[in-house]
């Protein structure tokens, strides 16, 4: 099992999700998050004049899949993320030790 | 009464989320302390019998001589109640105006502090010079329908000193991100006093015939010409801005209040457009002159006051209030007199705002600790959160 964390922009999310549906992966974790990275600022209007804003919302994205899975939602992922501009964001892979489904009692890859 | 709660939203919404609650409070808590000291003796130092022309005396102290038929003096067309209850109002909201100056750092009790000796050294003695029988600058012939100098050059003036003497919020040099942390909030807070200002100027004329309407209808006019100029000076800048326009209907209120009954009420659209401008460039010229004025009382009330105060001078129109012509209306002298008003009274408010302000330094110290300012006035100042919960 391996662990996905992607962070990419918020509106891209709805694309996200029908991507990992069709990949057959429905459940998800869902947050907003603020970061900052090759993208660098944003500058916003006040009153008269403009400021920086360093750090800019994303969404991030958690989801465990099967080993064999890993590659093709990782593609899909991105695929469904991505405009080309810079800001587009980052994908991670972390390895899973094991999983419990809380309400069966369900273990491993049963629990995914 | 409703202006000084949509203060609250209109400075509450500008400052980061952790200062929501004091932003709020600071504003808010001006109905409270300044409400009691109005009844207690605000009232008389502003409006009881004249001495010298430059403060009123003992007469209505709690409420003394202030019953339901009319003053002798003041306002014959309603209860003297009521015109102290309208006057109690304008201290409320020039005090409470004051604290946009200071937000994100200040502490609460020494504000209140502050609060309740500036009423009694700057607001009592400025109000009956221009509005009390026997004031100076009302002999002079110095034209304030609505406050223009009393409350908006009085707060502007005063706010910038205390700013001064309180220093910039913490990282405000290093540039660190004070984004408003909430927009629609300040809009909302300024459609209350957009609203609220009806009550202040229509209700100067202190009766509901011509004149009220006639000052309506400047005010309206005024506030709609500003808030368009501001919009189109943001857009021209890169994007219409909904600060700014929220900002410019505030600009323009400011400018119309002191010629809303002495001028005619077309005439209100050049009041507001160059009322606009001042205060926006006033904004910047303040930016860069590095003063964390935070929320720009000084550029918004002061100048805007100031602009309104001179227009009042050229524009006067005899025909609306019999007696006041200005410069247009053949009387080049109001504009002079105009100017010797706001020049006192700017004067007088920001050099004993600044002494007070040192004096409460010395003796209670006026800013929170270092490490409060990071963790937000919010908690550190009163135990309190504008947004809880973050589970359920």
């Amino acid at each position: 099992m391996k662990k996905i964390e992607a962070i990419f922009r918020e509106e891209k999310l709805d694309a996200v999700k029908n991507a990992l549906e069709a990949k057959g992966y429905y459940g998800m974790t869902v947050s907003q998050v603020h970061g900052r990275g090759r993208q660098k600022g944003l500058r916003l209007q006040q009153r008269s004049g403009e400021f920086e804003v360093d750090l800019l919302p994303k969404v991030k994205v958690e989801i465990v899949v099967l080993d064999e899975d890993l590659i093709p939602v990782m593609h899909a992922l991105a695929a469904s993320a991505r405009t080309g501009d810079i800001g587009d964001g980052k994908i991670f892979v972390l390895p899973v030790y094991d999983a419990l489904r809380i309400r069966t009692g369900d273990a491993g890859a049963d629990a995914v | 009464m409703l202006m000084t709660p949509g203060l609250a939203l209109f400075y509450g919404g500008m400052v980061r989320r952790k200062n929501a609650i004091s932003t709020t409070m600071m504003s808010f808590c001006a109905l409270g302390v300044v409400g009691l000291l109005w009844v207690l003796y605000g009232y008389s130092f502003c409006f009881g019998a004249d001495r010298a022309g430059l403060i009123g005396g003992f007469e209505h102290l709690f409420l003394r001589g202030v019953e339901q038929a009319p003053s002798a003096i003041y306002a014959s067309t309603i209860p003297h109640l009521a015109f102290f209850a309208f006057q109690g109002m304008f201290a409320v909201i020039t005090v409470a105006l004051i604290s946009g100056a200071v937000v994100e750092r200040m502490r609460f009790g020494a504000l209140v502090l502050f609060s309740a000796l500036w009423v009694t050294v700057v607001y009592c003695p400025v109000a009956h010079w221009v509005w009390g029988a026997g004031g100076w600058l009302l002999r002079l012939g110095a034209l304030d329908f609505a406050g223009g100098t009393v409350v908006h050059i009085c707060a502007g003036f005063s706010a910038l000193a205390l700013a001064i003497v309180l220093g910039p919020r913490k990282g405000y040099h290093k540039g660190q991100v004070m984004e408003p942390h909430n927009i629609p909030m300040v809009v909302l807070g300024a459609g209350l006093l957009w609203f609220g200002w009806f009550g202040f100027n229509a209700g100067s004329a202190l009766t509901s015939g011509g004149l009220a309407a006639s000052a309506f209808v400047a005010t309206n006019t005024s506030a709609a010409a500003a808030a368009v100029t501001w919009m189109l000076l943001s857009w021209w800048n890169r994007r219409p801005s909904a600060l700014g326009t929220a900002t410019g209907a505030v600009a323009g209120l400011v400018a119309i209040t002191p010629a809303a009954g002495f001028i005619s009420p077309v005439m209100a659209i050049p009041v507001g457009i160059v009322g606009s401008c001042v205060c926006y460039y006033c904004i910047r010229l303040r930016v860069r002159l590095e003063v964390d004025e935070s929320l720009d009382v000084w550029a918004v009330h002061g100048m805007g006051g100031v602009w309104g105060a001179l227009a009042t001078g050229l524009f006067a129109d005899p025909a609306i209030t019999g007696g006041a012509a200005g410069l247009l209306h053949g009387n080049a002298a109001q504009v002079g007199i105009q100017a010797v008003g706001v020049v006192a009274v700017a004067v007088f408010a920001f050099s004993v705002s600044y002494g007070l302000a040192r004096l409460i330094a010395a003796l209670v110290g006026l800013r929170v600790e270092s490490r409060e300012e990071t963790l937000g006035l919010d908690l550190a100042q009163h135990a309190e959160r504008a947004y809880g919960g973050a589970v359920s």
